[in-house]
């Protein structure tokens, strides 16, 4: 049948399976969606085009579909580059779709012409200049299969206007991706997964260290038996909380810059690490010269390229985690590790008497203690899609989450902004699921216009801003590092209730601890988007801290407080 | 060390920017880049000739991997292999140094191409060391202009890239041409 570019583009999304997709108008890109209007797909019009590839990445996430963001050439284009570099380094698959100026006027400077997919090149796992109605089809339908395969990522399709608006053939079945060109054979072989056991049932103390692969390659339940199985002890990175159950007796917490004091000594002092899914960024590792020297290292991961990048390791398995983890499972060992378990938890016990929670109540409103009750309220059921600053680095502490995919932020790239568009990409992958933004005072402005889709496609989420005056994470380094010169960190904000009101939905501020929970409560119960703006204490820090490129164990603690309280276990 | 990569891509627009931006991104140094036609129609073959530790290279043969166009990535360093290397090289000949440059030019088997009143344009091919070698005695005579196409390189023997995967490589021919490799 004949169809025209733009409506091939449509016949596409709907045989992908796309139902919503988010965007924003443009010259460019008007004969799709002029066609747009004659196919069933949402589409969600952002503010900023910023905003639509962090909801298609939300989108992503929260459900494991490919998320589909659109927008027109030139300026539109260049907007969606943030997001589209935040799915790159978090290995979210997601589709971008930009008009281009005709094919004829490609390389003339025309108006609202940029040679985007020269600029997302390197910020994309693959990307496509379309100038054919012809080539449309076969692009979209190996986009998907890109997307979604392998380690995920971001593609990005730039078409022309002269490709949407001629008309040719459209034939899906005859559009299949051709066979992929040779790649070599680089799973593992016998040999390297019996080595890996050897290690494994071998040693005394050992600690998983559990990324963002579990969740992408569906690997939950089989990490819980081997960890049960092998008794070892896991810790998440950012990405990888919720993989792996909170509440679990063996999960320790997080690791890192601003991870556990006890999972950071732990690691320094394991004979074996099992990096799973994980890419041991700088933020997890501190120091390569000094990290886990002790330790033999078996990484498990689907990209060649990550094995040995920062980390030398012992043994390196390239698959995907799971059926990885079906190989290794039926030797390893049921493991004694008592001992080892026995002195992690002397470690924590250190830790507990410096934590926030058991501070006296000295009238003043914590970060921590708000993002806790958000927990206790939600029953850890939420969604929550955390912005980037000391505010996220809270949530991983205090709001302990047993199920995957039910945190939701921007770890390598660290985009400010990313959380309120992620958000509502999540309520629409997930709409049975509740969803809370946290968010600082910063991050929260730079796509608080997003707040006006919400108003227009009237969306339930709600939004806990940490407003502490500052940007609270820079204003933390400069108080370690740079003498408290607070250069550019204190923040003049607006009434931010009144601002949700004016998008036409509802605001509120606390300043009490004794509010937190009735107004959470109270959120959960409207049918509408609810700004609460949380004025927490201002110069809050978060501990513990691993100074930029120090040695992991070598961590600024919080100051322990005296009398000591009650500890207790964090439980609901 | 100097690792070779023989990369075969599909031949098609912006190719030759994403495996170049490729190393540009992971910061590893193109020492030379050359690209060209292979009998097959569509499908050019890239000689990369990169610093880099052995780590490095496996990480940067994943990577190259990762490049949807990229049909197949051989790392030729550690395989017999011919490697060479084409210049051009303009030096200023008066009726005086004319002879003794042509005599030089013999001693290292290139090729007078051009002869002008006060210069004689040299072609030479073989391995960069060569080619360095005779710009060096080259030099005193005043070198004007200089071309080079960077290094080429084929494994030798019969040996050739399976077309399929999982299909066995031919084995090595024997290693019967000594003279080949070592020009000079």
């Amino acid at each position: 049948m004949k169809r025209t570019g733009a409506q091939i583009i449509w016949e596409c999304l709907v045989r992908q399976g796309v139902t919503d997709i988010f965007g924003y108008p443009g010259g460019a890109i008007l004969p799709t969606y002029d066609a747009m209007l004659d196919y069933p797909i949402r589409h969600v019009l952002v503010r900023h085009e910023q905003g639509a590839t962090h909801m298609a990445d939300g989108y992503a996430r929260a459900s494991g579909r490919v998320g589909v963001a659109i927008a027109t050439s030139g300026p539109g284009a260049t907007n969606m580059v943030t997001g589209i570099a935040t799915a790159m380094l978090d290995s979210s698959p997601i589709v971008c779709i930009t008009g281009q100026v005709g094919s004829k006027l490609i390389g003339s400077d025309a108006f609202q012409e940029s040679d985007v997919t020269g600029v997302t090149l390197p910020i994309t796992k693959h990307n496509y200049l379309v100038t054919r109605a012809e080539d449309i089809a076969p692009a979209f339908r190996e986009a998907f299969e890109i997307a979604a395969s392998g380690r995920p990522g971001p593609v990005h399709i730039d078409v022309t206007k002269d490709a949407q608006q001629s008309s040719c053939e459209f034939d899906w079945d005859a559009a299949l991706p051709k066979k992929p060109a040779f790649r070599p054979d680089w799973s593992a072989k016998p040999a390297e997964f019996q080595r890996a056991l050897e290690l494994i049932n071998g040693a005394e103390r050992p600690i998983m260290l559990a990324g963002h692969g579990i969740m992408l390659s569906g690997a939950m339940d089989i990490i819980r038996a081997f960890a049960e199985k092998a008794n070892i002890p896991v810790s998440p990175t950012l990405l990888g909380i919720g993989g792996f159950p909170a509440s679990h007796p063996l999960n320790l917490g997080m690791m890192g810059m601003h991870g556990e004091a006890w999972v950071n000594v732990a690691i320094q002092e394991a004979d074996l690490l099992l990096a799973f899914g994980m890419r041991f960024d700088d933020r997890v590792t501190g120091n390569l010269k000094t990290y886990a020297q002790n330790a033999k290292k078996i990484h498990i991961d689907i990209d060649a390229a990550e094995i040995n990048k920062n980390v030398r390791v012992d043994v390196g398995i390239v698959g995907d985690l799971k059926e990885s983890l079906e190989q290794l499972m039926p030797g390893v060992r049921p493991g004694d590790r008592a001992k080892w378990i026995a002195h992690i938890n002397e470690l924590k016990g250190d830790s507990a008497v410096r934590d926030i929670q058991n501070l006296p109540d000295d009238g003043h409103l914590y970060a921590a203690h708000v993002i806790n009750d958000i927990w206790r309220a939600t029953k850890g059921d939420a969604i929550v899609v955390s912005d980037v600053g000391q505010h996220q680095m809270w949530e991983a502490q205090y709001y302990h989450h047993d199920k995957p995919r039910s945190l939701i932020t921007s770890g390598g790239l660290g985009t400010m902004g990313f959380a309120l568009p992620a958000a509502i990409g999540a309520k629409l992958a997930c709409p049975e699921k509740e969803v809370w933004v946290v968010v600082g005072d910063g991050g929260f402005q730079m796509t608080m216009c997003e707040l006006a889709t919400i108003a227009q496609e009237q969306i339930d989420i709600n939004v806990a801003i940490i407003n502490n005056g500052y940007l609270g994470m820079i204003r933390q380094w400069q108080e370690f590092f740079y003498e408290r010169r607070y250069a550019a960190a204190p923040l003049l904000n607006p009434d931010f209730a009144k601002l949700a009101e004016a998008f036409g939905l509802e605001g509120r501020t606390v300043t009490q601890r004794k509010d937190v929970i009735p107004v959470v409560e109270a959120a959960r119960s409207s049918r509408k988007t609810v700004v609460i703006d949380f004025q927490v204490e201002q110069e809050d820090t978060v501990y513990p801290m691993v100074p930029a490129g120090a040695d992991l164990d070598a961590m600024i603690r919080r100051p322990s407080p005296s009398p000591i309280v009650e500890t207790g276990a964090d439980v609901l | 060390m100097i690792t070779t990569f023989a990369v075969y891509v599909e031949n098609k627009p912006g190719v030759l920017t994403r495996v170049a931006s490729l190393f540009r991104r992971r910061a590893f140094n193109i020492e030379s880049l050359t690209v060209g036609h292979t009998d097959k129609p569509g499908v050019s073959r890239m000689t990369i000739a990169v610093d880099t530790d052995e780590l490095g290279a496996r990480r940067l043969e994943a990577h190259i991997y990762k490049l949807v166009n990229v049909l197949r990535v051989e790392n030729i360093t550690a395989q017999p292999a011919v490697f060479r290397d084409l210049a051009m090289i303009k030096v200023a000949a008066s009726a005086e140094s004319r002879t003794h440059i042509m005599q030089l030019v013999d001693v290292f088997r290139a090729r007078v191409v051009d002869v002008a009143p006060d210069s004689l344009i040299i072609e030479i091919t073989g391995t960069e060391d060569k080619i360095d070698g005779l710009l060096e005695v080259l030099r005193p005579y005043g070198v004007m202009e200089m071309v080079r196409t960077g290094r080429v390189a084929m494994s030798r023997g019969v040996r050739a890239a399976p077309a399929q995967p999982g299909e066995p490589a031919i084995a090595a021919a024997a290693d019967n041409d000594e003279n080949v490799f070592h020009s000079v």
